[in-house]
């Protein structure tokens, strides 16, 4: 992004601001009623600016959407976002602030696990309901948050089918070191097994890690059928480089929990990333009414560039859309009524197709879609409709036990 | 034996580059005695100078390898002019403001640019090693590090500047009285240390992710070597880069990259706890 | 010689000044501030205790440390692991002051009877927060585990259980009684250090940062009371991370990295070098900056950080406070210039560096 752009965004933020403000009066609903205040903590700089930065526009997109619609119960929507810069400091410090200070009704953000495991504590014991909008590891079971993104259950396991069929039958994981990579790499290795395949090796690398061509010889001495990736952030997406660069491609193919989130099918050669195997619950290429009318209201509002949206956006989009539905049908923003109106099931038309909420596991029912990038388009393979959140269903009942606040992870004894 | 030549191939790339991320250092530190914090943000301005000049259409290797220290040794002349040169004789003064040097780098660099993460994609291809494939980039990188060592021990061992630049670190006061000016001789050693940390941004840009933070990464490694290999510069840098080299490479390969840079780290304490001058403190005294 | 005594005189009214400006702020705050008002000024007495540990060890013994931080991140660290271990919360505040003490002491040991010289001991010094910085990064996954504390690598560990009444683990207190231990603590610290340097073990540690050769000839071992006083600042440092972490409830590898050294050594020389109350006005003084730069998006705050620290450098190395305090004594003596000198000299900032 050059210093224009740079401008050019933070003139938007402020106008859409100034526009949030000003709605009412525009509207002429009559309706100088006092707003609900929505809270955002999300990462626009840093090592997953690339990813928040537009989920951030997601955020004032689906904002301004309610708010042209005349609000919620009658009142405007006020959107109070914090940027984190990518530092759990700044998270920790910030949700004190929206739940202490700014006293919002509800929050919407957090990218990385860690983040959400930082600020979580805070939301609980402030009682403020929390939405985490990201594809994520799963297992969360807290009655005071709601997830929104995909889980391993609906993703991971799909993308390991097709690599067994296609690839082979012996893996080399890598992960990104924390809480995200290490669970993610549990899932990827029960069902490695679970489908009669093995992991021959598995490598973690903290987020500011640059170069691999110590985990490129690991994984070249190995010699696996194929590689499973769980690799997070900007400074990780040098390994697929590097990759490329070490003529790996052609020889071992790769599947990813992750790639293509961020804008990597835009600046990375495509023969860097064609072929790589993703599973996510959304992909921009998705040919249906909804899921293109959302990519041309982001191009309308942020600019025709906005060519890198992924699940995380929309994920953004449906939290906020649900906690509206919830509202509406709650007739209240009160906490305790919200979590009520979506815990009694209830779906939303999304660009995604139809998501609903699982009451028990506070997690969405939705449909996933396999996709490999192709010449900077994702070329769509297969779509599972209706997929489960199992991971978290086994063990997580919120309706049943309310007072349940743990992440359940795999187990790998079996 | 195609694994132990991927390894040795590895071994003299980790090399190379800690030659590459030291030398500029190593210069500032031997001839001045100023220990610059802000040299990894050096590194940073010279890997942004290469995506930016990459991105704007000039030719790839122009923009990794001409203009990185070029625009970088200009910088460190500016700052040399307007901060450093008010400190000299006062170390810890002079660390201290390079350090706010740093930051305020990274600052600027934030703030015009955003604190995103860029790429520049490497500029050539692979080769196989037995079974085995590496990436050709890291010759670059190889032949970049010998490029700029040879290039230091030439100057230093056969030119005039060379001569007046030892004279000048050996004894200021007598270069002085013989009609040569330090204040000059600093300016130069300056400028030249700094557009040294550019090219080394520079050619590292395509291999690491290029963010306004990308210095911290580097800094530790770079002062310790430098520490480690003593007030020689060619040849201080070469030995301690190729100790410290095979030991991170090393560990790396058979752990995880994390324990072999603390590998490294630990080291290099131990190096300074035996030879508190360096390696060419104590050994191989009258080398360059 | 004659302004000694005025010197004195202030510095004795100073410290007395500071007490009940302290004590005020104490009781004051709750009544003053909200809850959220409250919580930010808790996170300024942990840091201004870790200020106050940088300007021990960096003004009155003169060791340049760069790499402070990791004795608040092992402070902070060694709290949250105790507390998750044991719940009740006084032996785990002992060992936040006690484990970074052993660590400096091993490392002090290591570089000070090494005759490593001042510049390597900052190099050293940062190398090994560094250190420390990667390997705690690398302890994600349930393997990493201290009793039922997982250290969570990058992740950190998150809800730590706040400060207890001794004894009463089932009651932490709240977000009123964190303040009062936090601020308490603070001064409490503040009069310590001031006693240890009116103290014989401090007029030695003062008497070498100004004249090592010297003050061994007369027969003392400059090693030693370096050594012990970068144990006694790696405590401070040490009960300061314990602080941070119940200011947040959570603590992560960044309390290791490099801009926590950074920020504290700016604390230090805007507040100013060889004074105690300096490092901590400096470190609520820029804290309330790097806030009030970050509530906007268009200026990085590390930019603003970076002027000022090569402006502090350049322009006013000494610091706020003795330029403060030499004014006043200006104001006192009426004779103006010549007090102004000595009185740096009685206090001893111009040469600590």
């Amino acid at each position: 992004m050059s210093a224009m752009d740079r401008r050019k965004v933070l003139k938007l933020a402020m106008a859409s601001a100034a526009g949030t403000v000003a709605m009412p009066f525009v509207a002429r609903k009559g309706l100088a009623a006092e707003p609900i205040k929505l809270g955002s903590l999300l990462d626009g700089s840093g090592a997953l600016g690339l990813e928040g930065k537009r989920m951030i526009e997601t955020t004032e997109y689906a904002v301004e959407q309610l708010n042209k619609a005349g609000g919620l119960l009658g009142r405007p929507i006020q959107l109070i976002a914090y940027d984190t810069q990518s530092s759990m400091q700044l998270y920790t410090q910030y949700a004190q602030q929206l739940a202490l200070k700014d006293k919002v009704d509800v929050i919407q953000g957090g990218i990385t696990s860690a983040s959400r495991e930082a600020i979580r504590p805070i939301f609980d014991r402030a009682r403020t309901l929390y939405f985490y909008n990201t594809q994520y590891e799963g297992g969360v079971c807290d009655r005071n948050v709601f997830c929104t993104g995909s889980t391993p259950a609906q993703t991971v396991n799909h993308i390991v089918d097709y690599a067994l069929k296609t690839w082979g039958k012996k893996a080399y994981i890598i992960a990104a070191d924390y809480n995200y990579g290490h669970i993610t790499a549990s899932w990827m290795t029960k069902f490695m097994k679970d489908g009669g395949g093995s992991v021959l090796g598995t490598d973690f690398f903290p987020l500011d890690v640059t170069n691999f061509s110590s985990a490129i010889s690991r994984i070249q001495q190995a010699q696996p059928d194929l590689v499973l990736s769980a690799l997070v952030g900007a400074n990780h997406s040098g390994f697929y480089r590097q990759w490329d660069a070490a003529g790996m491609k052609s020889k071992i193919p790769v599947g990813s929990s992750v790639f293509g989130l961020g804008d990597e099918l835009t600046t990375m050669d495509p023969s860097t990333t064609n072929g790589i195997i993703t599973c996510y619950g959304w992909y921009n290429d998705l040919d249906t009414p909804a899921s293109k009318a959302f990519v041309a209201g982001m191009q309308a509002k942020f600019g025709a560039d906005v060519t890198d949206l992924s699940e995380l956006d929309t994920a953004t989009y449906e939290g906020i859309l649900f906690w509206a539905e919830a509202v509406k049908k709650a007739g209240s923003i009160e906490r305790d009524k919200v979590i009520a109106a979506l815990e009694s099931g209830l779906s939303i038309e999304s660009p995604t197709g139809k998501v609903t909420m699982d009451g028990a596991t506070h997690h969405t029912i939705r449909n996933t879609y396999l996709a490999r990038p192709k010449d900077r388009k994702w070329e769509i393979l297969a779509t599972f409709p209706n997929s489960f959140p199992a991971d978290t269903g086994g063990a997580c009942d919120l309706i049943k036990n309310p007072r349940t606040n743990k992440q359940f992870t795999p187990d790998l004894k079996g | 034996m195609d694994l132990a030549g991927l390894l040795a191939f590895n071994v003299i790339t980790g090399i190379a580059t800690l030659v590459l991320i030291t030398l500029g250092l190593g210069v500032i530190y031997g001839m001045m005695r100023i220990i610059n914090l802000a040299h990894g943000e050096f590194m940073m301005l010279g890997a942004y100078t290469a995506v930016m000049a990459s991105g704007a259409g000039v030719n790839i290797w122009i923009a990794m390898l001409v203009l990185p220290p070029l625009v970088v040794g200009a910088i460190g002349l500016i700052l040399e002019r307007t901060v450093i040169r008010f400190l000299y004789g006062r170390m810890m003064d002079t660390m201290l403001a390079t350090w706010g040097i740093s930051l305020g780098l990274i600052g600027l660099i934030t703030t015009l640019y955003g604190n995103v993460v860029r790429g520049v994609s490497t500029p050539v291809g692979s080769f196989d090693i037995g079974r085995y494939g590496a990436s050709l980039y890291s010759l670059v990188i190889v032949a970049t590090a010998l490029a700029a060592l040879g290039a230091m021990f030439l100057v230093l061992r056969f030119t005039k500047f060379g001569l007046i630049l030892r004279a000048t670190m050996q004894n200021p006061r007598m270069a002085a009285a013989l009609g040569v000016q330090p204040n000059r001789i600093y300016m130069a050693t300056f400028a030249l240390g700094a557009a040294l940390a550019g090219l080394a941004g520079g050619v590292l840009a395509p291999i690491s992710g290029v963010s306004p933070a990308m210095g911290a990464a580097y800094i530790a490694r770079a002062f310790i070597t430098v520490l480690g290999g003593g007030p020689a510069i060619v040849t201080g840098t070469g030995l301690a880069s190729s100790l410290f080299g095979v030991i991170n490479e090393l560990v790396s390969f058979k752990t995880t990259p994390v324990i072999g840079d603390v590998a490294l780290l630990v080291a290099a304490i131990l190096l300074i706890r035996v030879l508190p001058q360096g390696i060419t403190g104590r050994y191989l005294r009258r080398s360059l | 010689m004659t302004s000694a005594a005025p010197a004195r005189r202030l510095s004795a009214a100073g410290f007395l000044a500071t007490l009940a400006l302290g004590l005020a702020i104490l009781f004051g705050a709750p009544h003053a501030l909200d809850t959220f008002g409250l919580v930010q000024c808790t996170g300024f007495a942990a840091l201004a205790m870790f200020g106050l540990s940088q300007g021990f060890v960096w003004g009155f013994a003169g060791v340049m440390c760069f790499g402070q931080a990791a004795f608040l991140g092992l402070g902070g660290y060694a709290y949250a692991v105790a507390v998750l271990n044991m719940g009740d919360s006084s032996v785990p505040v002992l060992l936040s002051i006690l484990v970074p003490m052993l660590f400096a002491g091993l490392l002090g040991y290591f570089m000070f009877y090494g005759r490593i010289s001042d510049a390597y001991i900052g190099v050293i010094t940062l190398t090994v927060s560094v250190i420390l910085f990667q390997l705690v990064n690398a302890t994600s996954g349930s393997q990493y585990r201290i009793g039922v504390a997982e250290l969570g690598g990058f992740n950190g560990i998150p809800a730590i259980p706040a400060l207890n009444a001794p004894g009463h683990p089932d009651e932490p207190l709240d977000i009123e009684g964190i303040w009062y231990a936090a601020m308490g603590a603070l001064i409490l610290v503040y009069a310590l250090l001031r006693g240890i340097l009116a103290s014989r073990l401090g007029r030695v540690v003062v008497a070498i940062r100004e004249n090592e050769t010297r003050a061994q000839l007369i027969g003392y071992d400059p090693r030693l009371y370096k050594l012990i006083a970068f144990m006694i600042a790696a405590g401070v440092a040490g009960l300061a991370g314990c602080l941070y972490a119940n200011w947040g409830g959570f603590i992560s590898p960044t309390v290791f990295a490099l801009p926590m050294s950074a920020q504290v050594i700016i604390y230090v020389l805007v507040g100013g070098l060889g004074t105690l109350i300096g490092p901590m006005l400096g470190a609520v003084l820029i804290q309330a900056l790097i806030i009030a730069a970050g509530s906007q998006s268009a200026v990085d705050s590390n930019l603003g950080l970076g002027l000022v620290l090569v402006g502090f450098v350049l322009l006013v190395p000494q610091g706020l406070v003795p330029v403060a305090r030499s004014l006043g004594l200006r104001l006192l003596e009426r004779r103006p210039r010549r007090v102004a000198g000595t009185a740096q000299d009685g206090l001893a900032t111009g040469s600590a560096r």
